[in-house]
């Protein structure tokens, strides 16, 4: 018996990242951004923390923003390639943000965990794409503390070859994260994206990093839903 | 008009430089990895491991002075240089685990390891984390020191970060599809140059003839586009010396102390409070970063004078 082969479109667009495919699930469909009247109508999009996938419908928080809502699959995780042999960094995931924004344009970011870093880091990288990063709770948010520890040379927990990746795993629940080098990207966010505050910090548990970011003027201290409300209004 | 002759790699020769005598390939993690040997096959091994945007034929002076000496000599070209795979993803942590993958197929026993720049600082890394990998280590001018903070305004310093940053993203956009540019041997080993001064427009012929590919537009480096020079990121240059003291094992590190463009401009007091006991410090005063090729034999006299030749 032949097999069926299935023409399906993956219910997800294809964002590329180098050698990398990226999923992009729209989560919630909104006009696009060149045809939105205002500023508030922007994407919201949606960064899942270490070891896990974007979520498959809008989060109860964001029913009230006013434009599409998106969520980003990092590479080694969900539907996006699991690539062969490791070598992971925030950086890269950094770099997977920037795919995104290179598809959907100016956006606010809303981080869980791992993804709350990577916010910060594009939001000081492309301080004109992201209007607005959100910083909260979630798996990865420590990453591998402020200076480097004894090396261990494995993978993590899973299976090779397969979402998550275990070198993912492995080697983005052990990146070093000093908090002057997170400042940096505060700092340029706040310095050069033009917003009041940039950044918005929502976590209640705070590693170093995420201490010095919290503490930098004009980065937001406050819950989850004032965050959201600040930058559905365009602010 | 070319000279067809200048563009002949049977033609270009280096002396003292030795082709390896057997190549391979090693699976790390799925990676294929090219691996180099020089000597005599039965011979315990010495790894060496070279620097960042090299590949491992940089050695083909060095290599066969030590076989020379008795060892079989091993290096590879690391994740998406020369002949090895090219990955999707780079890191130090990928890097260090493909030469263990290298390491780990050679030999059960501790080695010499020999390390040149990146590899060098590899290598310390791999030192502290698996000792029982290594009898001897040599370092080759990877000795990063404190990096130079320039004297300028906390905005500047922002808008400088946000330059690179910009320019980094900017490079994984479109370099995917990218490919090196070709041009003769002449060419590649003039761009070669700019980033390598000191070194003899020759050797630099010779490098193209191992680590850049013909193409029918011609030639090309074999060096991954993905991977960018210079960059950014967490980590700092002191934390390399910072796992030096605890080093166990005999140790030499080699400094070259002519500033040049690929160099860290480390000096022998940035050093000095790092080396661990009984460790060997080699300053070279009129050598650059470079050492193993402006001075193949010295180093070549100085690494078996460390690890002594197997009977």
């Amino acid at each position: 018996m032949t097999p069926a082969v299935s023409s399906a479109v993956p219910p997800y667009k294809v964002v590329r990242h180098g050698r990398i495919e990226l999923a992009l699930h729209e989560l919630r469909p909104g006009a696009t951004p060149s045809s939105s009247a205002s500023e508030g109508a922007r994407p919201l999009l949606l960064l899942h923390g270490l070891g896990e996938r974007s979520v498959e419908s809008p989060p109860e928080w964001a029913e009230g923003w006013p434009g599409a809502i998106w969520g980003l699959d990092f590479t080694g995780h969900g539907a996006s390639t699991v690539p062969i042999g490791g070598g992971y960094s925030a950086e890269l995931l950094m770099g997977d943000a920037d795919a995104a924004l290179a598809e959907l344009g100016p956006a606010t970011l809303v981080g869980r965990g791992l993804g709350a870093y990577v916010a910060l880091l594009i939001a000081g990288a492309r301080p004109t794409l992201v209007r607005g990063a959100v910083l909260t709770d979630g798996p990865g948010l420590a990453g591998g503390g402020s200076s480097p520890s004894s090396t261990v040379l494995d993978g993590g927990a899973g299976t090779p070859g397969q979402a998550p990746d275990p070198w993912a795993l492995a080697e983005l629940s052990r990146d070093v994260r000093p908090a002057d080098y997170a400042t940096g990207f505060a700092r340029s966010a706040t310095q050069l994206s033009g917003l009041e505050w940039p950044v918005a910090v929502c976590a209640k548990s705070r590693p170093p990093w995420l201490e010095a970011v919290a503490s930098e003027a004009g980065v937001l201290d406050c819950p989850l839903t004032e965050a959201i409300d600040l930058y559905a209004a365009g602010r | 008009m070319p000279d067809p002759e200048a563009d002949d790699p049977a033609a270009v020769t280096y002396p003292g430089a030795a082709a390896p005598s057997r190549t391979a390939r090693v699976n790390a993690s799925g990676m294929g990895i090219a691996t180099y040997e020089w000597g005599d096959e039965d011979a315990p091994p010495l790894f060496l491991a070279h620097g960042g945007f090299d590949f491992a034929r940089t050695f083909d002076l060095l290599a066969p002075r030590l076989a020379d000496g008795g060892w079989r000599v091993v290096a590879w070209d690391q994740r998406g240089h020369g002949d090895s795979d090219r990955a999707a993803l780079y890191s130090w942590e990928a890097d260090l685990r493909d030469a263990v993958a290298v390491m780990s197929a050679m030999t059960d026993r501790p080695a010499p390891v020999v390390g040149h720049s990146k590899g060098g600082g590899l290598m310390m890394q791999l030192a502290d984390c698996q000792p029982f990998r290594f009898s001897h280590l040599v370092n080759l001018d990877g000795l990063p020191s404190r990096r130079p903070v320039p004297d300028i305004a906390n905005h500047d310093r922002t808008r400088m970060l946000a330059t690179d940053l910009a320019g980094w993203l900017d490079h994984r956009r479109v370099a995917a599809d990218a490919e090196r540019k070709p041009g003769t041997i002449d060419e590649l080993a003039r761009r070669r140059g700019r980033m390598n001064p000191r070194l003899p427009i020759e050797w630099l012929r010779y490098l193209v003839t191992t680590g850049a590919r013909h193409d029918p537009d011609g030639w090309r480096w074999k060096i991954d586009p993905m991977m960018r020079f210079g960059g950014f990121g967490p980590w700092r240059p002191e934390w390399g010396l910072l796992r030096m003291p605890g080093l166990g094992m005999p140790f030499l590190a080699v400094l070259g102390l002519e500033l040049e463009e690929m160099g860290w401009g480390t000096r022998p007091d940035d050093v000095l409070p790092y080396l661990p006991i009984g460790a060997r410090f080699e300053v070279l005063p009129d050598v650059g970063h470079f050492v193993h090729i402006e001075r193949p034999d010295l180093i070549a006299d100085a690494v078996l004078d460390l690890t002594g030749r197997p009977s």
